[in-house]
């Protein structure tokens, strides 16, 4: 339940700058997810955060306290891997006691503490198993009570789904959320490049983009008024349509960009027209391409009932108060 | 054509073991014959005598031989391992400078043939003080068992996930921890293999005991058995040399065995992903 703040934090590797002066401050019990496209540096930020990493320069604060160059084992984290990095000779029950045993923690407040941890994660009946005769995603619990029972200041996690195949990732994504409201609101920091993710389980989200934060914000903030044109392509799913040159200049900008649930089939009184290239019915929602002669088709949402087939000639409608215009830096103007 | 190639197959694994296994079995055949029997050619036991075996105790030193030969094995393996385990740690996982040249060097230092270094080595335990003891030989046999020991442990190490370390070091472990907790389990194939084969060439070694040793309560197995003298100096008392071989052998052969149950592959399975 730690404040943390980062102030000016760089982190370069030889000539290579990773982190370019990074200003976050993380509110005490948030959850506080890192986003972005891979080798935005994401992943270094949460290191250097773990002090796995030594920042190269700036400061870092763990309620008001300055860690700079604190030991992992004393800043009162604990991390979650990408790759569980359990210890293959240890059973379960020792792979969680493992960093409470080193820090002389008498036996029964050990048992007691794995215990409790095993029974919130449904994980009891398997303390004396080894790692490999688990499945992924027990071992991905295991890796997590593992965190839970140092009973840490901060949670670390690195991309921790990205090796579950997709039914137990939006399982364990839902038991991470509760995992938070049910560690009374323990600060947590997840690092992730899927934005569904960031998206569903983010107080707050942080986007990372070159090393530098691009916007923080809360998931409903960053997908309403994004801070710049990279924003509001990396947020939501699917991704916004971006008009650019004479589609853009209609409305006075530089990059125009509506999101496919702003946009809808009107054949009466339509902005643009052009044909339906392609569609993709998911059942509730049909989203369909339409080819306007812009770089790349408009994706509009429909309705899952509405079927459009390929070839037909329609006209699309923005909502005129939904449009989000940017100028030539890819900042956003005025509405 | 199918048989044929089956027939072909184990007609030269039936050449490979008789090979490699004939030179043992005749030396076991040769320590239970007595007297003249010794001079001619069986390839099947003819007779079958534990006098030579006998013998072999009765002569000089022997049970005092075979003790420090375990005494320096023992030793050197434990003094090995224990300074590759280390020095691989920081060979693998510790970034400086010069590391790709140290590890080279460490290297060239195994191509140097035994004798070259004879004379400067000798020296140089005299120096110290400790010729004829055991702890010349084993510093000798540490000196040539360590590159070998050091690189096979440095190329393991580094594939051990970096992730579990890393999870050591959250956990609080320092670097001695992370080698003697995570590491050195996860170690034991490769351990038990280099250290099998340390003790195995510390239990044969012949020339540095020969040179480093000159009295009959310090010499190792190798130098006594060459040692072994019959009634007269014109006489080469072969039943009792093939006797001490075949017991010298059987120490080594029952630790392969213990052993080779111990090497478990794939045991850093289930750690990490896959």
């Amino acid at each position: 339940m730690a404040r943390i703040e980062l102030k000016n934090v760089r982190k370069s590797y030889g000539a290579i700058d990773v982190i370019k002066g990074v200003n976050l401050d993380i509110r005490s019990g948030e959850f506080m997810v890192f986003v972005g496209p891979s080798g935005c540096g994401k992943s270094t930020l949460l290191r250097l955060i773990s002090g796995l990493e030594d920042i190269t320069s700036g400061d870092m604060l763990f309620d008001g306290e300055r860690v700079n160059h604190l030991a992992p084992s004393k800043r009162g984290i604990a991390m979650v891997f990408q790759s569980y990095a359990l210890y293959p000779h240890m059973n379960v029950y020792d792979n969680m006691a493992f960093g409470m045993k080193l820090a002389n923690t008498t036996p029964e407040e050990i048992r007691v503490r794995v215990e409790k941890a095993a029974k919130m994660l449904q994980i009891a009946h398997l303390l004396d198993r080894l790692p490999k005769q688990l499945s992924g995603g027990q071992r991905q619990r295991v890796a997590i009570g593992r965190a839970i029972v140092r009973d840490p200041r901060v949670f670390l996690f690195d991309e921790p789904l990205s090796n579950l195949d997709a039914a137990l990732r939006v399982q364990t994504r839902l038991e991470i959320a509760k995992l938070h409201h049910d560690m009374n609101k323990a600060t947590m920091i997840y690092v992730t490049h899927d934005q569904v993710e960031a998206m569903t389980l983010a107080d707050r989200i942080c986007v990372l983009r070159d090393g530098l934060v691009e916007q923080v914000g809360t998931p409903a903030e960053l997908y309403e008024s994004p801070n710049s044109v990279f924003v509001a392509g990396f947020i939501g799913s699917p991704k916004m349509n971006f008009l650019t040159g004479k589609f853009a200049e209609q409305y006075n900008c530089t990059t125009l960009g509506i999101r496919s649930e702003h946009l809808s089939i009107n054949n009466t009184n339509p902005v643009w027209q052009g044909e339906v290239v392609h569609y993709e019915n998911l059942g509730s929602d049909n989203y369909i391409f339409v080819d306007i002669g812009s770089e790349e088709p408009m994706i509009v949402r429909e309705d899952g009932t509405v079927t459009m087939d390929i070839g037909t000639k329609v006209g699309i409608r923005p909502q005129e108060h939904n449009l989000h215009r940017f100028d030539a830096n890819g900042k956003p103007m005025k509405r | 054509m199918k048989i044929l190639k089956t027939l072909a197959f184990y007609l030269l694994v039936l050449v490979i073991v008789v090979v490699s296994v004939f030179p043992f079995y005749y030396a076991i055949l040769t320590s239970f014959k007595t007297g003249t029997a010794l001079f001619e050619v069986d390839y099947w036991p003819t007779s079958f005598s534990f006098n030579n075996y006998f013998s072999v105790f009765q002569q000089g030193e022997f049970l005092r031989n075979i003790l420090n030969s375990v005494f320096v094995a023992t030793m050197t393996v434990a003094l090995a391992l224990l300074m590759a385990v280390t020095a691989s740690y920081a060979l693998a996982r510790v970034r400086f400078r010069g590391r790709g040249l140290l590890l080279m060097t460490i290297l060239a230092v195994s191509m140097f043939p035994q004798i070259a270094v004879l004379s400067g080595l000798f020296e140089m335990i005299r120096f110290i003080g400790i010729y004829n003891t055991p702890w010349a030989l084993i510093l000798s046999y540490t000196i040539f068992t360590l590159p070998f020991t050091v690189w096979v442990l440095t190329t393991f190490m580094r594939d051990l996930p970096i992730e579990i370390e890393e999870a050591a070091i959250v956990d609080g472990a320092t670097p001695w921890q992370i080698i003697t907790k995570v590491f050195l389990p996860l170690m034991w194939p490769a351990l038990v293999t280099t250290g099998l084969l340390a003790f195995i060439g510390a239990w044969n070694e012949f020339l540095f005991a020969l040179t480093f040793t000159s009295s009959n309560e310090t010499r190792t197995v190798p130098v006594a058995i060459s040692l072994l003298s019959g009634a007269t100096q014109y006489e080469t008392p072969w039943g009792i040399i093939m006797a001490a071989s075949v017991l010298v052998t059987v120490p080594i052969i029952i630790l392969v065995l213990i052993f080779q149950r111990k090497i478990v592959a794939g045991l850093t399975a289930g750690g990490v992903k896959g």
